[in-house]
């Protein structure tokens, strides 16, 4: 559709090198690769709401000095409780702390769980299942085994028994959410390693004398990253709501730290007279988690159109 | 409690390398007996190797040496890892778990105490699940593009965005502290307290054979909310998977067929369709029955339901170790348990896959 038009009347400047029919080189047609993915995405309002949103967290968590006072740590013992009002938006808690500040700088130690499960869970998941999909025979069998396992077992109560294990903790709750959610990823890997370890390039790669290992790192592993990334931004919901779920058991992110699941923990004993120490926070998870769903529903409409959920 | 996306049919197959129906068979009682002791070994490195020290935990860490070291031996700290591993595995295969320091009674005791209230909350959260979610993903289906498909999926949106345990504790704060329409926390109140001896310890099951019914209903009264906030979560899942297996269906020419021969449009969808969709959410049903579970930690946390996850979390606060690992195999155990059963079904009605 988007190519007739161009063909139609060939455009000038970026567009039209963007989406000529002739790339002259690879760069340009990575370009417009990517450009034409960015259309589909830009046409799919369910992805672009997610993409907002996720947006929208980033940019709050990089101006949460401008956007706030303090850090959400300051306590005022003699301004507790206090329900919304044109000083504190969204009200203050036990101690006296502003909870807008708090929300603010929460989203913060949100991104910072996110990102390290992300970074401790795509590289294992996608060694272990490039090298099980690309190596096959014994040792795919062995590091499939050891992948069922791990995806036959109930994650929240395993991460609890880890964590109870550890310690109670951010870092340590961080590590068993990522122990407890790599094997799919494994699973997603080896799949897509399995199609491409057939194709013709990786043969003229051996060919060329490369060894298994940078067979594996530069020529498998960039293939499966694109259904890895898209599992893992639908997961990020799932990730998000576990940490919130271990820091409200107390397990997670330790006060006086501004996690939101912290904060509707210690809002609970207020509930009945003090609705908003609790109920802010919630909604705070609800729509962050809500923009990763959507954004990962999106991205996989337009990165895998096989499995989409036609719109 | 993420299981967003699981394709049904796969994560249990057999060995590959295995042929036949005996073969099969093998690669199955295979699988679940690694499954079964990757689960152990897992738990096991949890209990024993992981920081905190059993020992330690249970004499605590005023008692003098000689104690600690009696405590040690007791334990059978001081033998080879391995040699403790088997142990291990051997006691719990015994269905020994230890004592529990919080409640000083057996282990296996005490889950036999606190599961049903859990198997309760899980199973009838499923059913709703199921009978509310399955029509809804199949209308929305049909409807694809409609305002009742957008309705289906901005709930379902929600119902995997929000998180439960925030979810419960504002549902008691309208239901129950403001309109007063539903009773609190707890699985009945107090008063009825000891009135039937549990038989199956499931209170709905054994006030009703008690003919009890005062007490059923209020042990009714209290489950709907908890019970509601699993559902929310079941149906959320099983309504997206019925309205993406529904999709695929009705795009395929079978479906045209039906309709160029002038079926009624509820024979194509129920009839036709559905039928082939059927097979694919007994996976799906499974999934999220595990799911809940396991899931309803959080949500027994805020209700005060004294199940297994309650009975986890309160013995993870007293680093009562031995109850949490007993507590996370028993949770396991079921867990790999369904999904293996679904797995089982799954061969069982679609001979495709047999």
């Amino acid at each position: 559709m988007v190519m007739q038009d161009a063909k139609a009347s060939p455009a000038k400047g970026l567009r039209g090198w963007l989406l000529s029919d002739s790339p002259a080189n690879a760069f340009q047609a990575r370009a417009q690769n990517a450009y034409v993915g960015w259309l589909a995405f830009r046409g799919n309002p369910i992805a672009m709401a997610g993409l907002f949103i996720v947006a929208g967290l980033l940019v709050v968590a990089a101006l949460a000095p401008v956007l706030t006072g303090g850090e959400g740590l300051a306590q005022n013992l003699g301004n507790r409780l206090k329900p919304p009002s044109a000083e504190h938006w969204f009200g203050t808690d036990e101690l006296g702390r502003d909870i807008y500040q708090r929300i603010i700088w929460g989203s913060r130690v949100t991104l910072y769980i996110v990102f390290l499960v992300s970074i401790i869970v795509m590289p294992i998941g996608l060694l272990v299942g490039t090298i099980a999909g690309y190596m096959g025979g014994w040792v795919d069998t062995v590091l499939m085994r050891i992948t069922d396992i791990f995806l036959a077992f109930p994650r929240l109560i395993l991460a609890l028994a880890f964590v109870s294990a550890l310690g109670p903790g951010l870092e340590n709750a961080v590590i068993a959410i990522a122990v407890t959610t790599w094997s799919p990823y494994a699973r997603l890997a080896r799949a897509e390693a399995l199609t491409v370890r057939k194709s013709e390039y990786i043969l003229a790669a051996q060919i060329q004398g490369a060894s298994r290992w940078r067979i594996v790192t530069g020529h498998v592993v960039p293939m499966c990253l694109s259904s890895i990334i898209v599992r893992l931004t639908l997961d990020m919901a799932g990730i998000i709501l576990t940490a919130a779920g271990l820091g409200f058991l107390g397990l997670g992110a330790q006060p006086p730290l501004p996690e939101w699941g912290v904060m509707i923990a210690t809002g609970r004993a207020f509930l009945l007279d003090q609705w908003w120490i609790s109920t802010i926070p919630g909604f705070a998870i609800l729509i962050v988690s809500m923009g990763f769903n959507l954004l990962g529903d999106g991205l996989r409409d337009v990165l895998d159109p096989r499995s989409g959920s036609e719109g | 409690m993420s299981h967003s996306d699981k394709t049904p049919g796969v994560g249990t197959g057999g060995f590959p390398s295995l042929r036949g129906f005996a073969g099969k068979i093998i690669g199955f009682a295979l699988t679940l007996f690694l499954t079964f002791l990757g689960l152990m070994a897992v738990t096991f490195v949890i209990g024993r190797v992981l920081p905190t020290d059993p020992a330690m935990a249970i004499v605590g860490n005023r008692a003098s040496e000689e104690v600690y070291q009696a405590m040690r031996l007791q334990l059978g700290l001081d033998k080879h890892l391995i040699v403790q591993f088997w142990i291990y595995l051997a006691s719990a295969l015994q269905g020994d778990f230890g004592q529990s320091i919080m409640t000083a009674r057996p282990v296996v005791d005490d889950i036999k105490r606190f599961f049903p209230a859990t198997l309760e909350l899980a199973t009838l959260a499923t059913i709703v699940g199921v009978l509310v979610g399955i029509p809804m993903g199949v209308l929305a289906a049909v409807r694809q593009g409609r305002m009742i498909d957008h309705v289906v999926r901005v709930f379902g949106l929600i119902g995997y965005s929000v998180p439960i345990f925030w979810l419960g504790m504002v549902a008691l704060l309208v239901f129950y502290a403001k309109l007063e329409w539903l009773p609190g926390p707890g699985r009945y109140d107090f008063y009825f307290e000891g009135i039937v001896e549990p038989v199956t310890g499931v209170i709905l099951i054994d006030s009703a054979m008690a003919g009890e019914w005062d007490l059923f209903e209020n042990a009714l009264g209290h489950i709907i909310l908890p019970a509601s906030m699993l559902a929310f979560f079941s149906l959320a899942y099983i309504a997206r998977m019925t309205r993406s297996f529904m999709l695929d269906q009705l795009n395929q020419e079978y479906v045209l067929t039906a309709r160029v021969k002038g079926l009624p449009e509820r024979s194509v969808i129920w009839g036709h369709a559905f039928r082939n969709v059927r097979v694919q959410l007994i996976t799906v049903v499974g999934l999220s029955y595990a799911g809940l579970l396991e899931g309803s930690v959080l949500t027994e946390t805020v209700f005060s339901w004294p199940g297994i996850g309650l009975y986890i979390t309160n013995s993870l606060f007293n680093a009562d170790m031995n109850a949490v690992i007993g507590g996370t195999v028993v949770v396991g155990l079921c867990f790999v348990g369904i999904n293996m059963l679904s797995d089982i079904l799954y061969r069982i009605v679609d001979p495709r896959a047999r």
